[in-house]
């Protein structure tokens, strides 16, 4: 049966579920709506939902259970009539002192906390998928060779080298990089808005550095593929005799830096503002310059607040891909030289996935370690940055 | 005793002393140092802006060349019946030989001299998709044959690149792809009238095109594909986020289940966008046995990513609603739920609906969870109407973008380029819409 039909034959049947147990209600009640203990409307969401939720439930059981046509004739009138058993007991049950309300309202409520269950559902999801593909990987490949080999060699006809370190060395160097470039000009970009702008410049200023952390990291990548890389080679590694290749450490990790500014600027920007105005007063009051006061009282008090951000944005630099996937090639080497080529985890995550590879072939599970490294990297940093923000957090009255 | 006589040098508040110019230079500095910053930061974004805008604006415009072609019968329909099964035979070789009759007797009709150049040089001039385009028409209408019909054609990827400046006569010389006298030949063509460039609706219609030749390499099925996962986020994430929100601000207990789904949600605010694509990668493709490349998979993909960015500016919007609202409601016996629903629920909606689209922003310019369920392939048909066009394979526009970076002919850069603008151009819109929904409806209390 085509699709059109099927939806407007389910919204025909939900109609008259609705109506009908609508009516009921009001002639269960002799004709007065008043003497209802729920609203009418709630007498009709009950038919409604007696009639939907055993049809709807069956088709799930259908399709869980190998079912491959679940809008097929057969499985339709299945659950048609189940739920027409489901609609036909509410209606005989009417009363005027049916609680409809209560019982819309608690299945209403089960609806509402399963949703609330779907962000836990996917965290476990995350880490048993991770998990369950890591285990079948290390035990094709041992452990020890994968966190603390050197290199990393991989060859789909086997005997591979894929040794951890050098993917977490890029990984490294790349963030440090970003977090070089974006924490100075994010900070100090944050300490002048939050103390020294004006509010048409703050209105001005503040969503064009928002605009930096809107725009897509594709973007960013292309922009350092065919701008940043070129432009760093010709002028400084070339010259410099460091290096000859456009996609380097030095332009993933400039590009990236200009993306995190606006997470340092704008977190940083809320925690300076936080800090009341009293402190700052009184460090005026005795003498001190603008710049001594937020040098010695304003920055420190807000410390723990800045330390979380630049943890956050480092988590961020850590797990990003596109731009070091387009700018910093895929080359697996330890090297100190920035303006070599210089490969990440999540770059090697996407090149070992997307390829006509054997799933089951330690090359391509090799990339579910990677992903439960970064993952764990990723959520440690983020947990340490609350807990030292809720640690050293100044309480002011 | 303490030495109380006056420190020889004599301070004035009128003239200020060394240590406190000292003092007044950092404090100039360091503001300086401040606007120096955010200068920058301005900087690195009009950079990033102008370069793509450079490289990509020239893509909204096309190479063509118009003229008559004479659509032989003998050639095109060897039965002379306009049977369609025996014209299909005729492939796109037997139509560019047809073309480039056409083109050389046009040539020598205006008394433009093609010099040395062979005929295939000559018939080089024209994209190897014009054929193509011929060739449809002809099957759909073979009453045309033996007709002269005006056609309009693209030009080859190289002529393109030489009329917007990327390809020189030096270059030609020293490539292989094109011979500096066919860019002579253009040029006379340009002079002639024939050739011109012109604006390029097939570069956000038409389908992708193969590696060589960029010319006609185009976004249509890269927006489609994006709107249809566009469509399943917002269908599915809207009202599982608003659900979500709605329970933890307003009917969780404050025990120790509802803090683990609350750390969880801003865990995974947090999480690297790739460790969603592995998960779709087994969850979806592996586990569920869904087709890759489908826009189903990526909308529920980008869904799970998404969620939690709803679900915390909805919680904001939720909890700026004031206490009286609710105690209002309660006080003329609505029930808890009813409060919410009807008085609560509506008039956070603004918050509501800006975050959402806010979210869908982010969503739409996602790239690596997409990549690792395979929306990377060289997808040609556009996907089909809904809801079957959900299962079609079909691509995403920034994983076009990132496949386009990969192709060796230069001219996919000024695409990629081309791209981005229309991406942005999408992001700008969507950011607009919320901005002014916002302004409009946002209500202070």
């Amino acid at each position: 049966m085509p699709l059109p039909l099927i939806l407007a034959l389910a919204v025909l049947l939900l109609g008259a579920g609705f109506f009908s147990a609508r009516a009921r209600a009001i002639v269960a009640a002799g004709g007065d709506a008043r003497r209802l203990h729920s609203l009418p409307s709630f007498h009709g969401w009950l038919g409604l939902l007696a009639f939907a939720l055993p049809a709807g439930g069956v088709l799930l059981l259908l399709v869980m259970a190998g079912n491959t046509a679940p809008l097929g004739v057969a499985s339709l009138t299945l659950a048609t009539t189940t739920g027409l058993m489901g609609w036909a007991a509410v209606l005989y049950t009417t009363n005027a002192e049916t609680r409809a309300r209560n019982r819309v309202e608690a299945l209403v409520q089960i609806f509402l906390i399963f949703c609330s269950v779907i962000a836990i559902a996917t965290t476990l999801g995350i880490i048993l998928s991770l998990l369950f593909e890591t285990a079948a990987f290390f035990q094709q490949y041992s452990w020890t060779k994968f966190f603390f080999g050197t290199l990393w060699r991989p060859d789909f006809r086997g005997n591979s080298d894929l040794g951890f370190l050098p993917l977490l060395w890029g990984t490294l160097y790349v963030s440090a990089l970003a977090l070089a470039v974006a924490v100075p000009i994010g900070l100090f970009a944050a300490i002048y808005m939050s103390e020294y702008a004006g509010p048409k410049m703050r209105s001005v200023v503040k969503p064009a550095i928002e605009l930096l952390a809107g725009i897509p990291t594709i973007v960013y990548g292309l922009f350092a593929l065919i701008t940043v890389g070129p432009l760093l080679r010709d002028w400084v590694a070339q010259p410099l005799g460091l290096g000859e290749s456009g996609a380097s450490v030095a332009t993933a990790g400039l590009v990236m830096g200009v993306m995190i500014i606006p997470f340092v600027s704008s977190l940083s920007d809320d925690i300076i503002n936080a800090v009341p105005q009293s402190l700052r007063d009184g460090s005026l009051g005795l003498g001190a310059t603008k710049s001594e006061t937020i040098r010695q009282v304003v920055l420190p008090a807000a410390l723990p607040g800045i330390v979380g951000a630049v943890l956050l944005a480092a988590s961020r630099a850590i797990g990003e891909t596109m731009i070091v996937v387009l700018g910093a090639g895929a080359a697996a080497k330890l090297s100190l030289n920035p303006f070599e080529a210089m490969t990440t985890m999540t770059v090697k995550i996407v090149s070992q996935l997307t390829g006509d590879t054997d799933f089951s072939a330690p090359e391509t599970l090799v990339a579910f370690a990677l992903g439960l490294t970064l993952f764990t990297i990723t959520l440690g940093l983020n947990i340490f940055a609350l807990y030292i923000v809720r640690k050293y957090r100044e309480q002011y009255e | 005793m303490t030495d109380l006589s006056p420190s020889p040098r004599a301070t004035s508040l009128l003239l200020p002393d060394a240590r406190t110019r000292a003092r007044n230079s950092a404090e100039a500095r360091f503001r300086a140092y401040g606007f120096a910053a955010i200068c920058l930061a301005l900087l690195m974004l009009a950079i990033l802006l102008v370069s793509i805008l450079g490289n990509g604006l020239s893509s909204f415009r096309q190479t063509y060349i118009s003229f008559p072609v004479l659509l032989t019968e003998e050639k095109l329909d060897k039965s002379g019946t306009r049977d369609i099964a025996v014209m299909k035979t005729v492939t796109t070789v037997g139509y560019m030989k047809v073309i480039a009759d056409s083109l050389e007797q046009v040539l020598k009709d205006k008394g433009i001299d093609v010099g040395d150049l062979k005929s295939k040089d000559v018939a080089a001039l024209l994209s190897e998709e014009a054929p193509a385009a011929i060739r449809d028409r002809v099957l759909a209408d073979p009453t045309m044959l033996g007709q002269t019909i005006p056609v309009r054609l693209l030009a080859s990827g190289r002529i393109d690149g030489f009329f917007k400046g990327r390809v020189t006569a030096e270059s030609a010389a020293k490539g292989t792809k094109i011979k500096p006298e066919q860019l002579v030949l253009a040029e006379k063509l340009r002079q002639a009238g024939l050739i011109e460039t012109r604006f390029n609706f097939a570069f956000i219609t038409a389908p992708d095109a193969s590696e060589k030749r960029p010319e006609a390499a185009g976004l249509g099925v890269a927006i489609i594909g994006s709107l249809y996962m566009m469509i399943v986020v917002l269908v599915l994430s809207l009202p599982i986020g608003v659900s979500a929100a709605v329970y933890l601000e307003e009917f969780a207990p404050k025990n120790r289940f509802t803090d683990v789904i609350e750390v969880n949600i801003s865990n995974l605010a947090a999480v690297p966008s790739i460790v969603f694509g592995i998960l779709g990668l087994a969850a979806f493709i592996n586990f569920a046995h869904l087709p890759q490349s489908a826009p189903l998979v990526g909308g529920l993909v980008l869904t799970l990513m998404t969620l939690p960015r709803i679900i915390i500016p909805a919680r904001a919007a939720l909890k700026a609603v004031p206490p009286s609202i609710r105690d209002a409601a309660l006080g003329v016996g609505a029930s808890k739920m009813q409060s919410v629903f009807h008085h609560v629920l509506p008039l956070a909606a603004p918050g509501i609906l800006t975050g959402m689209i806010i979210g869908l922003a982010q969503a739409l310019g996602e790239t690596a969870p997409l990549l690792l369920i395979g929306m990377v392939a060289f997808v040609r048909d556009y996907p089909g109407l809904p809801p079957e066009g959900f299962f079609d394979p079909a691509t995403a526009l920034p994983v076009q973008i990132y496949s386009w970076t990969q192709r060796s002919d230069p001219a996919f850069v000024e695409r990629a380029s081309g791209a981005i603008i229309v991406l942005l151009v999408f992001l700008l819109i969507m950011n607009a819409v919320a901005i002014v929904l916002r302004r409009r409806f946002e209500r202070r209390w």
